[in-house]
């Protein structure tokens, strides 16, 4: 396994979030996490990139126990993250946000520059453009761009297509497909159930901090219940 | 005409010292919102590491090195000795309030404060230190500009101030250090996912802005040679209408507001009266409030989207 999390408890203050969240992405892999608000989605990827400290259970990353370990530490093994709300820095530059996504990297980023410049044509004539000042749709671009830059193996997306237009959400789709075949791990966190299990290996359902469900992409898009709560048919 | 040229030397002069002050004040509100009330502190320390190292080095009428040494000298321990203490001071007085309320290192940074001065007058009691620069430089020796002679230790203080300013406009904008400053100020968290050390991003911005602090008070040694436990304060309260007045968090602002701060004071000086000097730098304050609340170069605080 590239990723794993073993019985994850994590607690902002005195409330107890993630309650035993255990969780798997093997190598190359494409798995959707999702479920409704405040589930603790987010809290999971900040705990697996060591943004939030659990207070017990362990996150494992390509073989190292990297629970007590710095997020710089564990960008450096080969995480990235497409943070909720993109969270692109406005008043930089396209290149300076991509350059920050390298930032734990030394050495030439040019090689770095023209895949993400290959994903993403748009990116290279808006090179000094301010990010604040871009589409929503072109901010994703970056996110991701910035993301890539480190080149990492296991790539974690906070809900994507939030804030997207119907047609921008596929595309946004048709990347972490593109990103996945190019042999990346990927862990997604959506709300948008349907389109996440449709390009999915395998999925999760988190529920007010629990590990609700967890099965097959295609048979949890059988999963009468799961049909109930998020598909919405 | 010539005392109002005289008085522009003058006036960029303190200005330059206000503005190096001042960019201590924006760069750590930049980055944590946080008013560093000992920043005047670091300043005054700076003043006298330069005095202690001129004393080591014999005094200004009897140095063991020639001026041209010794200055720079005194220039790099102030400089990283204020640094140093900058970084001190985030490390044990606000890191560890970093998430209590705001009001919690506001209420430690007047306490660094007023722990430095009284540090100070324990150490080197009340009496005012002079740097007696003229028996090092003598101000008669300096270049003449028609009927004017602007000061050699003058053209040191602004060039040297032009020579940091610039320094510190490409560490921002274009190291890799810079950015990261750049990035953390802008949001910390995403920052923090991108594998920034925010932690040492922040200690570096307190370097710098110390660094700052720390030649601007060998400067106003040099050239008003007065150095005391209290100084800090009224060079404190300067600066930061100066980070205020040019919009605070902004780096150009900064410089600017230093600039226009001093040379209001040479000119109130001039042709009011000393006594005004610092009446007219707080009536630009508020009249800069008044119309341009977020500062000369400040963006009215917009809402992250
Ligand atoms: N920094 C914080 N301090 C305290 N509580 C927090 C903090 N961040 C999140 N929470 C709480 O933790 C719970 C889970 O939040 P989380 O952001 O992980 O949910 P989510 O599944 O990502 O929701 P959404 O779909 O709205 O993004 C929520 O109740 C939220 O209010
Ligand atoms: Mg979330």
């Amino acid at each position: 396994m590239l990723l794993a999390l073993k019985d994850v408890n994590t607690y902002y203050g005195q409330i107890h979030i993630l309650q035993g969240v255990s969780l798997d992405v093997a190598e190359g892999e494409l798995v959707c996490l999702l479920g409704g608000n405040a589930s603790g989605k987010s809290t999971t990827l900040k705990t697996i990139l060591g943004l939030v400290a659990p207070r017990s259970g362990s996150v494992v990353f390509d073989g190292e126990d990297v629970t007590r370990a710095s997020t710089s530490r564990r960008i450096e093994r080969g995480m990235a993250i497409v943070p909720e709300n993109r969270r692109l820095f406005s008043p930089m530059t396209v290149t300076e946000n991509l350059e920050m996504g390298a930032y734990r990297r030394s050495g030439d980023l040019r090689a770095a520059f023209e895949r993400v410049y290959d994903l993403f044509p748009l990116l290279a004539d808006r090179r000094s453009q301010l990010a604040g000042t871009m589409s929503g749709g072109e901010q994703q671009m970056v996110a991701v761009g910035r993301a890539l830059m480190s080149e990492p193996r296991l790539l974690l997306m906070d809900e994507p297509s939030m804030g997207l237009a119907p047609i921008l959400v596929e595309r946004s789709f048709e990347i972490i497909q593109a990103v996945h075949e190019a042999g990346v791990a990927v862990l997604v966190v959506e709300q948008n159930a349907n389109m996440a299990l449709s390009v999915a290996d395998r999925g999760y359902v988190l529920q007010t901090g629990r590990i609700a469900l967890t099965d097959r992409a295609d048979a949890l898009r059988e999963n009468d219940d799961l049909r109930k709560a998020y598909l919405g048919r | 005409m010539e005392f109002f040229v005289q008085q522009l030397v003058n006036g960029l002069t303190l200005g330059s010292v206000y503005a190096l002050i001042a960019l201590g004040y924006s760069m750590v509100y930049g980055i944590l919102k946080l008013l560093n009330f000992a920043h005047g502190e670091v300043y005054m320390v700076g003043a006298f590491i330069g005095y202690g190292v001129l004393t080591m080095a014999g005094g200004a009428a009897d140095p063991v090195l020639p001026a041209a040494v010794l200055v720079p000298l005194m220039f790099l321990a102030a400089m990283i000795g204020s640094g140093l203490l900058g970084v001190a001071i985030e490390r044990f007085a606000y890191r560890p309030l970093r998430d209590a309320p705001r009001i919690a290192p506001l209420i430690s940074a007047v306490g660094v404060s007023f722990f430095l001065q009284a540090a100070a007058l324990l150490l080197f009691t009340a009496r005012i230190r002079n740097y007696d620069t003229p028996e090092l430089i003598p101000f008669s020796v300096g270049v003449e500009v028609g009927p004017l002679r602007i000061s050699l230790v003058r053209i040191l203080v602004i060039v040297t101030a032009v020579v940091l300013m610039v320094a510190l406009t490409l560490l921002v904008s274009r190291t890799r250090l810079g950015k990261a400053m750049r990035a953390t100020a802008y949001d910390r968290e995403a920052a923090a996912m991108m594998g920034i050390d925010t932690d040492r991003v922040i200690a570096a911005t307190f370097f710098i802005g110390s660094v700052l602090a720390g030649a601007a008070g060998v400067m106003i040694g040099l050239v008003f040679s007065r150095v005391f436990h209290f100084m800090g304060f009224l060079a404190g309260l300067k600066g930061f209408t100066a980070a205020v007045v040019g919009g605070i968090g902004n780096i150009p602002g900064a410089m600017v507001g230093g600039l226009l701060i001093g040379l209001a004071e040479a000119y109130a000086a001039a042709y009011l009266s000393s006594r005004f000097s610092e009446l007219v730098v707080f009536t630009i304050l508020i009249g800069v409030m008044l119309v341009r609340p977020s500062g000369l170069f400040g963006t009215p605080a917009l809402q992250k989207v």
